[in-house]
């Protein structure tokens, strides 16, 4: 029953999410209302975490596959990509290894100079920030 | 028997499945970026699809209870969210810039690299939502007047790539900060990105799923603006 009550009640966040999606003339997903909806659930305690803990380490863990037939999906749509695959993928990966650089380093940054560098915080489970330099 | 495959309830599933489980067991025995189990489960459901004469159409019906279970668990992602909540408040205004640096280098990157392969406009709104949620991607594309499925294939693709070299990337550019790291890969290569930082940490997962929202919503923004640019 435990697993039943908990998939129910990420099933209600998710069908919420959804009229909200179909209802607000917002160019936002079920899945980012449902975020919301969950987060402030939990804020205010109306939703425990453990009411729903199993249930999201698994769907969290089991995550990747779930981008498996979008992913295939590209067997389709490569017929259109085909003529210009070498500028679309040029920029793909540019960009996001770009992105992924700047905003880390951003983060990381500030992080560092406004000296709130607190390494048991910054690093629970005891990962060893030093490793990398 | 090719009929077979095509009616069979549990083939697609199953092929997704059995696909990704390879490329757990390659990652496992090489520890090499291109062993990705998300890269190696889509070349082989391909490869597949393919020797088995099934069509796109049909697989993606029989696997479509994979599909189901995507929105249910990126709802979840605010689950470590919540857990990290103390981590976020105290490190709001990095956070915050670091994802809005994010999506200005998506954007400017975007702009400049269009500029230099001479592309058309179309072709260039198709682009520039490539670093956010499919979901919301696809809205900006459209409402821009883009390709549509380009942007779900480069979003995609972006994601695959953000997935695979996430560690890597991380490495060479020294982010060694798992608050850093998070941002870094949620900004950039989204929820299949997110899926690698869940794997990589509690922190990195909570971060990542919280630059999903804000980049996505910055970038809806953002890419109306960068779209008069050209």
């Amino acid at each position: 029953m435990k697993y039943l009550k908990q998939f129910g009640i990420i099933l209600l966040i998710s069908f919420i999410g959804e009229m909200l999606h179909v209802l607000l003339p917002l160019p936002v997903p079920a899945s980012i209302y449902g975020i919301a909806i969950l987060f402030l659930c939990l804020e205010c305690k109306i939703i425990k975490v453990e009411d729903i803990k199993e249930t999201s380490v698994f769907l969290i863990e089991i995550m990747p596959v779930m981008f498996i037939p979008a992913a295939v999906g590209l067997m389709d749509s490569w017929k259109i990509i085909r003529p210009s695959l070498l500028p679309y993928g040029i920029i793909t990966v540019v960009t996001t290894v770009a992105v992924m650089a700047v905003s880390g380093r951003v983060v990381q940054f500030i992080m560092r100079r406004r000296g709130k560098r607190c390494p048991e915080e910054m690093n629970p489970g005891g990962r060893d920030r030093g490793n990398y330099e | 028997m090719n009929e077979f495959f095509e009616t069979s309830v549990f083939f697609g599933v199953f092929i997704s499945l059995l696909s990704y489980g390879l490329g757990i067991v390659l990652k496992k025995k090489w520890k090499l970026a291109i062993f990705n189990p998300l890269l190696i489960a889509v070349a082989v459901t391909i490869l597949c699809l393919c020797l088995l004469h099934v069509d796109y159409a049909v697989y993606k019906e029989g696997a479509a209870c994979i599909s189901f279970l995507l929105t249910p668990a990126t709802i979840c992602l605010a689950v470590p969210l919540y857990e990290q909540i103390e981590l976020l408040k105290k490190n709001y205004k990095a956070i915050m810039i670091g994802i809005i640096s994010g999506v200005l280098t998506s954007l400017t990157s975007v702009f400049l690299l269009v500029l230099l392969f001479r592309m058309d406009y179309a072709s260039y709104v198709t682009l520039l939502p490539k670093s956010i949620t499919t979901a919301i991607g696809m809205g900006v594309s459209e409402e821009l007047g883009g390709y549509v499925p380009i942007t779900v294939a480069v979003i995609i693709v972006t994601g695959v790539i953000g997935n695979m070299l996430a560690e890597t990337i991380c490495k060479v550019f020294k982010i060694s900060d798992p608050v850093a790291k998070g941002v870094a890969i949620g900004s950039s290569s989204h929820a299949i990105g997110t899926a690698k930082a869940m794997e990589m940490g509690d922190v990195e997962g909570a971060m990542s799923s919280l630059s999903i929202v804000v980049s996505g919503i910055l970038t809806v923004i953002g890419a109306n603006v960068f779209a008069q640019f050209m």
